[in-house]
C-alpha cells in the first residue's frame, strides 16, 4: 500500500519534529512516511497519532527547509522495517540503522519491525550461564549470566565507558563453548570521541569484526534516539536467533535516550509525570530492556549492558529509579571511589545482580562461591557502619574488633575492587579470601566452619 | 465471544491503548469489544451521544481510521474451569502455552438425579492431571432439580449435567464458566480471619503474621527482594492454590516460574508445585491496558478456586504497576489528574481490590478463603507516595523492604520497625494449638529488643560501643543473634528456605533462653566480649543453616551446650575478677 501525495493543501502545520496534516488517506498507527521538498532527499517519519481528521506524524530527521506549500509525503503503507541479512558484524550503522561506514547496505534476507519483538515469557529460558568478565566486584559479588539486561548506573566523569569497553572485550563463558560474543555496540546520543575510541579499542584488540555499530550522534535529530535502540536490538535479535550467536549488547547512554523521551513527550503535548518525564516511562524502557534473554529452543542469547548517567549523581532520579525496577540489577559507580583512585569505581552495596544465584555456586562457579559472596557483602556492610561511627568517635573510640572491621573495609577496597587488567575467576576469588582473613573467624557468621578452614589463613592479627 | 457480526462503531481517533468510535449502534460500559479487522479484544470504557471510549487490550500499532468497532453484548469476562491449574496465561487469561491434547477428567457426580439443587452447590468431583476440582451450580441459577448427571470421562467442553428450573425449561452444565472480572463472586458469609496462613517466613509467621483471608503489602524500592519474597510464599505457604500475577514486571521473573515449580515439591501433598498454581503474566513489555485487567483477572481466579472450597493465596506483583497502567489510561482519556497524576479514583479501586480477600463460607458451606499479597514499587522507595500510603489504609499486613538491609544482603529486607501486623492479635489461640501458649509474650520481647537495639546503636555511634554498659552490650548482642539466626533467612538455601511452625517455636525457645542465660551471666561479671567469642555463640548464630526441620532434639542439645559453656564462662571470668 504505496500513497505518494503531493500535498499543498494537506500540510497544516509543521511544530518541531511533528508535522500535521489533514487525514485523506487510511494510514495506520506507527506507519512510515517519507517527507520530502522540492530538491529535497526523503526524510523519514512515522504516524503517531490519528485523530479524527488530523493525522501527526513525527519526522526522526532534521525539520529545516521543509515549508508547508512544498512538502510531498509518501505514505509507506506499513510500520518501519529494517533489513538484516549477512555481513551486519563488522559494520557501522546511523541511528536509523542505514550505513554509515561508505558501505553497501546490508543484503537484506528478511526485514523486520524494530518495535514488535516481545518474546512469550512461557517460551523463555532461564539464563545461567555464568559470563567472566574479569572483573572482580562483578564476577564475585554482582555475576552477570547470559542472557541479562545488567546496567552501569553510572554520571559524568566516570570510567564507565573504559568499563564497558573492557567487558566487551574480554567476557567469555566459564565453561568455554567456543564461540566469542558478538558485540552490538548502540551509541545514543554520544559524542563523536567516544564512539570512536570504542571503535578503536575493538580494532586494537581484533574483536572489530565480531562488531556492529549503531549511532546516533550528540549532534543528530533528537527523535531519532528514541528508534536507534530499537534498531540496535533487532540486529542483535537477529544475529542471536536467526544466526545462532551470542550477542552482548552495549546501550549507551540511556539518559540520552530518557531525555529524548521527555523531548518528545511534551512536543506532543503529553501530561508530565514525575520530573517532567512521561508517565508511561517505565512501559517504553521495559520494551527496549525485557529484549534480552534467551528462547528455548532457538541457539543464540541477548545480553544487555546498558549504561547510563545519573542526573546529579542522584540514584533516585527517575531515569536509574526506573531503570533499576527493570532491569535485572545494577553495576553502581561511585564517585568518591573514583576520586581515591579506585578503578573500577564499582559499590558494591548498591550494587546487585538479580540472576546471580542462578549462575553461581556447585555446577556453574565454585561450590563456596555463593558464601564467599554473602560473607564480603555483610562484612563490606559492617565496615561502612564501622566508618561512620568512627568518624564520630575515631578510631580509638572503637572496639578492637571494629578497628579490624575499618581496616577490612579498605584492604577490600584497594585489593579486591581495584584492579589493573582483567582476573580470572580463581584469583578473584582469592583476594576475597585473602582480605577476609583479617578479620577474627567468629565475625564470619556466613561461612561454615568447613569453609572457614579450607580458605581462612589467619593473618597475624595487629588490632 | 463475539456474537453480532455488525459493527457498532467505526474508529475516529487511537492514542496508545485508547481508542474513539463513532456509535452508530448501543453499546454499554464495560462491554467487551471486537476492535478492528484482527479483532484486537477491547472494553467500552465511556459512552456517549454518538461516540464511544474503548480501551484495547492488546497492541493498537496498524488500527486505522474508519476500521469496525463489534460489540459482544457481554461484560468483560474470563472463562474459568479445570484447565487453569498448573498453566500460564496473560491478563486476560488467554493460555500463553499451546496445550496439546485435550485433557480427560474422570466426573464422579456428588448427587443424584432427582435432588434439588441451588447456586454454588457441588454438583461433582473431577479428577485430572492436577488436583481434584469441582463442578459447581452457576451462580445465577435460581433453584432447581437435577435432571441428569455424567459420570466417568469427559473433556473441558462436555456438558455435565442438566438442571431443570422451575419454569419448565432446562439448562445444561459444563465444567467452563465464564466470569465478569470486576464483579466479585458471591459467597454464603464472611468468616473471622483468626486461622493462619503458615509462611514458613520465620519473620513474618513468629512477628507479622498474616490470616487466611487477610491482605499484605510488600512495598519496596527496587532490588529490596518483593519477588523473590512473592515467590518464596508462593512455593512454601500452606495454601491450597497459589495465584500467581505477574503485573508489568520482567519476562525472566515468569520464566524461572515456570521452570522452577515443576521442579519443586510441595512439602505437604508431595506433589509438584506447579500442580497447585495458576500464572497469569502481563510482563512489562506486553500491553499497558492488560496490565490494569490482570489484576481483576487474577482476583477472579482466585475466587473461583475459593468457591471450591479451597484455601487460595493471591501474589501481585506489582500493584504499583497496575496503579501506573490506571494512570497511563486515565491519561488518555483525558482525565483531571489527582496526586501525582494518579485518577482521583486510584484509592477506591486499591480498596475494591483489597476487599475481595476474605475467609468465607462459600455458596456450598464450605469454610474457604483468599488471602491478597500485593508488592509495590514506591518511586525512589519513597513510602509516602500515594499507591503505598493509600494501600496501607486497606492491608492488615504491612512488610515493608528496607534498602539498607538489602544493601548488607540481610535478606528478608523486611524491616521489624516499619512492619506490623493486625492479625496477630487475631492468632494468639492458633499458635496455642500449635503447641506455643509463649508465642504472645516471646513476640513482644523480640520486638521490644529490636526496639531497644535501634535506640542503642544510635546511642554508641555517639558514645562509642565500649562506653556502653554491660547490660546495654548484651543487649546488643543479643538483638544480633536474633538478627543472624532469626530474621535471617535465605531463600535460596536449600535447610532453610523454610521454616515449619514448630521449628519456629524451637529456635523462639532457643533465643529466649539464651536471652536470659546471658543477661544473668552479665550481671554476674561475664564479659559480653567473651560470650561473643564463644563457640556456642557461633552454633547459635548458624543455627538457621545448621538445624534443619525434624531435628528438634538438636535444639535441646544446643541449648544444653549453652548452658555448660556459660557455666565455664561465669567460672573463668568471675574467678579472674
Ligand atoms: N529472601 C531472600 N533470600 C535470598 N536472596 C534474596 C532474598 N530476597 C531478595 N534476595 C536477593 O535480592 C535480589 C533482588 O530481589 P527481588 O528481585 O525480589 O527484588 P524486587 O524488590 O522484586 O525488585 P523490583 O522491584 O525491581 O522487581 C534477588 O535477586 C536476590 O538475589
Ligand atoms: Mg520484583
Amino acid at each position: 500500500m504505496l500513497f505518494d501525495l503531493h500535498a499543498e493543501d494537506l500540510v497544516t502545520a509543521i511544530e518541531g519534529p511533528l508535522v500535521f496534516l489533514r487525514r485523506n488517506v487510511n494510514v495506520g498507527l506507527g506507519d512510515a512516511v517519507e517527507v520530502s521538498h522540492a530538491g529535497g532527499d526523503g526524510r523519514i517519519g512515522r504516524v503517531v497519532a490519528i485523530d479524527g481528521d488530523q493525522v501527526v506524524v513525527e519526522l526522526l530527521e532534521d525539520t529545516t527547509g521543509l515549508g508547508i506549500e512544498d512538502a510531498r509525503i509518501r505514505f509507506l503503507g506499513e510500520p518501519m522495517l529494517m533489513p538484516l541479512g549477512t555481513g551486519l558484524l563488522g559494520r557501522i550503522f546511523d541511528g536509523l540503522g542505514r550505513p554509515r561506514d561508505g558501505g553497501a547496505p546490508v543484503a537484506a534476507r528478511v526485514e523486520r519491525r524494530i518495535d514488535l519483538a516481545v518474546i512469550n515469557p512461557a517460551e523463555r529460558g532461564l539464563p545461567q550461564d555464568f559470563i567472566l568478565t574479569g572483573v572482580s566486584a562483578i564476577d564475585v559479588l554482582n555475576s552477570l549470566v547470559r542472557g541479562q539486561k545488567l546496567p552501569i548506573f553510572s554520571a559524568g566523569g566516570l570510567p564507565h565507558d573504559k568499563l564497558a569497553t573492557s567487558i566487551a572485550q574480554s567476557a567469555r563463558l566459564l565453561k568455554e563453548d567456543g564461540q566469542d560474543f558478538a558485540v552490538v555496540f548502540c551509541g545514543i546520543g554520544v559524542s563523536h570521541d567516544s564512539a570512536e575510541s570504542f571503535r578503536a579499542a575493538m580494532e586494537h584488540s581484533g574483536a572489530l569484526e565480531h562488531t556492529a555499530m549503531f549511532l546516533n550522534l550528540a549532534s543528530e535529530p533528537t527523535a531519532q534516539r528514541l528508534l536507534t535502540p530499537r534498531y540496535a536490538l533487532t540486529a542483535a535479535e537477529y544475529l542471536a536467533f536467526d544466526e545462532g550467536r551470542h550477542v552482548l549488547v552495549i546501550l549507551t547512554d540511556m539518559t540520552n535516550y530518557c531525555e529524548a523521551l521527555r523531548e518528545v513527550s511534551a512536543s506532543h503535548g503529553e501530561i508530565p509525570s514525575r520530573k517532567g518525564y512521561p508517565g508511561y516511562m517505565y512501559s517504553d524502557l521495559a520494551t527496549i530492556y525485557e529484549r534480552a534473554g534467551w528462547v528455548e529452543g532457538r541457539p543464540g542469547t541477548v545480553t544487555q549492558l546498558p549504561i547510563l548517567t545519573m542526573p546529579a549523581d542522584d540514584i533516585s532520579h527517575p531515569i536509574p529509579d526506573i531503570t533499576g525496577y527493570i532491569t535485572e540489577g545494577q553495576v553502581v559507580m561511585d564517585r568518591e571511589l573514583d576520586h581515591r583512585g579506585i578503578y573500577p569505581p564499582i559499590e558494591v552495596r548498591s550494587s546487585l545482580s538479580r540472576l546471580m544465584d542462578q549462575g553461581i555456586g556447585e555446577g556453574f562457579t565454585d561450590p563456596d562461591h555463593p558464601s564467599l559472596a554473602q560473607q564480603l557483602f555483610a562484612s563490606y556492610a559492617r565496615a561502612a557502619q564501622v566508618r561512620i561511627l568512627s568518624s564520630v568517635v575515631g578510631r580509638e573510640g572503637l572496639t578492637p574488633t571494629d578497628r579490624l572491621y575499618l581496616d577490612f573495609g579498605d584492604r577490600f577496597e584497594a585489593e579486591f575492587v581495584q584492579q589493573t587488567g582483567v582476573r580470572e575467576l580463581e584469583e578473584s576469588m582469592e583476594i576475597g579470601w585473602r582480605v577476609l582473613s583479617l578479620l577474627p573467624p567468629v565475625e564470619l557468621s556466613r561461612l561454615s566452619d568447613e569453609q572457614i578452614a579450607t580458605h581462612i589463613r589467619a593473618e597475624t592479627a595487629s588490632g | 465471544m463475539i456474537g453480532d457480526m455488525t459493527a457498532a462503531a467505526v474508529i475516529e481517533s487511537v492514542s496508545g491503548p485508547v481508542v474513539k468510535a463513532l456509535r452508530h449502534a448501543p453499546l454499554s460500559v464495560g462491554e467487551a469489544v471486537s476492535v478492528g479487522p484482527a479483532g484486537l479484544l477491547g472494553e467500552v470504557v465511556r459512552v456517549s451521544a454518538g461516540q464511544c471510549t474503548i480501551q484495547v487490550y492488546e497492541e493498537t500499532t496498524g488500527l486505522r481510521f474508519g476500521d469496525a468497532v463489534i460489540g459482544s453484548g457481554q461484560p468483560l469476562s474470563v472463562r474459568l474451569g479445570p484447565g487453569l491449574l498448573g498453566n500460564i496465561f496473560d491478563g486476560l487469561l488467554r493460555p500463553l502455552q499451546q496445550g496439546g491434547e485435550e485433557v480427560q477428567y474422570t466426573v464422579l457426580p456428588l448427587l443424584e438425579a432427582g435432588e434439588k439443587v441451588q447456586a454454588g452447590q457441588r454438583l461433582a468431583r473431577l479428577e485430572g492431571p492436577a488436583k481434584e476440582q469441582f463442578v459447581l451450580v452457576p451462580h445465577d441459577l435460581p433453584e432447581g432439580v437435577l435432571g441428569w448427571i455424567a459420570s466417568g470421562s469427559a473433556g473441558e467442553n462436555d456438558v455435565v449435567a442438566r438442571i431443570a428450573l422451575e419454569d419448565g425449561s432446562e439448562r445444561e452444565i459444563g465444567m467452563i464458566e465464564h466470569w465478569p472480572v470486576r464483579q466479585p463472586r458471591p459467597v454464603r458469609r464472611r468468616l473471622a480471619p483468626n486461622k493462619m496462613m503458615v509462611t514458613g517466613q520465620r519473620i513474618l509467621d513468629s512477628l507479622f503474621p498474616v490470616a487466611r483471608g487477610g491482605r499484605a503489602a510488600i512495598p519496596g524500592g527496587f532490588g529490596t527482594g518483593k519477588t523473590v519474597l512473592q515467590e518464596t510464599l508462593a512455593k512454601w505457604c500452606d495454601a491450597d492454590v497459589i495465584v500467581y500475577v505477574g503485573c508489568g514486571e520482567r519476562g525472566n521473573e515468569m520464566a524461572e516460574v515456570l521452570h522452577e515449580f515443576p521442579k519443586l515439591e510441595d512439602p505437604r501433598s508431595g506433589r509438584p508445585l506447579m500442580e497447585r498454581t495458576v500464572v497469569i503474566a502481563n510482563t512489562s513489555n506486553m500491553p499497558v491496558a492488560a496490565r490494569e485487567a490482570s489484576i481483576y483477572t487474577g482476583v477472579t481466579v482466585g475466587e473461583y478456586f475459593r468457591d471450591q472450597g479451597y484455601n487460595v493465596t493471591l501474589m501481585a506483583d506489582s500493584t504499583s504497576r497496575w496503579a501506573e497502567a490506571l494512570r497511563e489510561v486515565s491519561g488518555r482519556l483525558g482525565e483531571l489528574p489527582s496526586e501525582s497524576g494518579y485518577p482521583a479514583y486510584l484509592s477506591s479501586r486499591l480498596s475494591e481490590f483489597y476487599e475481595r480477600a476474605a475467609r468465607v463460607e462459600t455458596l456450598a458451606g464450605k469454610k474457604a478463603s483468599l488471602t491478597l499479597i500485593g508488592a509495590v514499587s514506591p518511586p525512589a522507595g519513597d513510602f509516602s507516595e500515594p499507591v503505598t500510603s493509600h494501600t496501607k489504609r486497606y492491608v492488615r499486613c504491612f512488610w515493608g523492604l528496607d534498602r539498607g538491609r538489602a544493601q548488607a544482603r540481610f535478606y528478608p529486607a523486611i524491616h521489624p520497625l516499619q512492619s506490623y501486623s493486625e492479625d496477630a492479635a487475631n492468632l494468639v489461640e492458633w499458635w496455642t494449638k500449635q503447641g506455643n501458649p509463649n508465642w504472645r509474650a516471646w513476640r513482644e520481647r523480640l520486638l521490644v529488643l529490636l526496639e531497644e537495639q535501634a535506640n542503642l546503636e544510635r546511642m554508641a555511634r555517639i558514645v562509642g560501643k565500649d562506653a556502653l554498659p554491660a547490660e546495654q552490650q548484651v543487649k546488643l548482642l543479643c538483638a544480633d543473634l536474633v538478627g543472624n539466626a532469626f530474621l535471617r533467612q535465605s531463600a535460596f538455601s536449600k535447610v532453610d528456605r523454610y521454616c515449619s511452625p514448630e521449628r519456629q517455636t524451637a529456635m523462639l525457645g532457643a533465643l529466649i533462653q539464651f536471652f536470659d542465660a546471658a543477661e544473668q551471666a552479665v550481671s554476674e561479671g561475664v564479659s559480653p566480649d567473651d560470650i561473643a567469642g564463644s563457640e556456642f555463640y557461633r552454633r547459635m548464630a548458624r543455627m538457621n543453616e545448621e538445624i534443619g526441620e525434624g531435628e528438634a532434639d538438636r535444639f535441646a542439645e544446643l541449648i544444653a551446650h549453652m548452658e555448660r559453656e556459660m557455666a565455664t564462662l561465669k567460672r573463668s571470668d568471675v574467678d579472674a575478677v
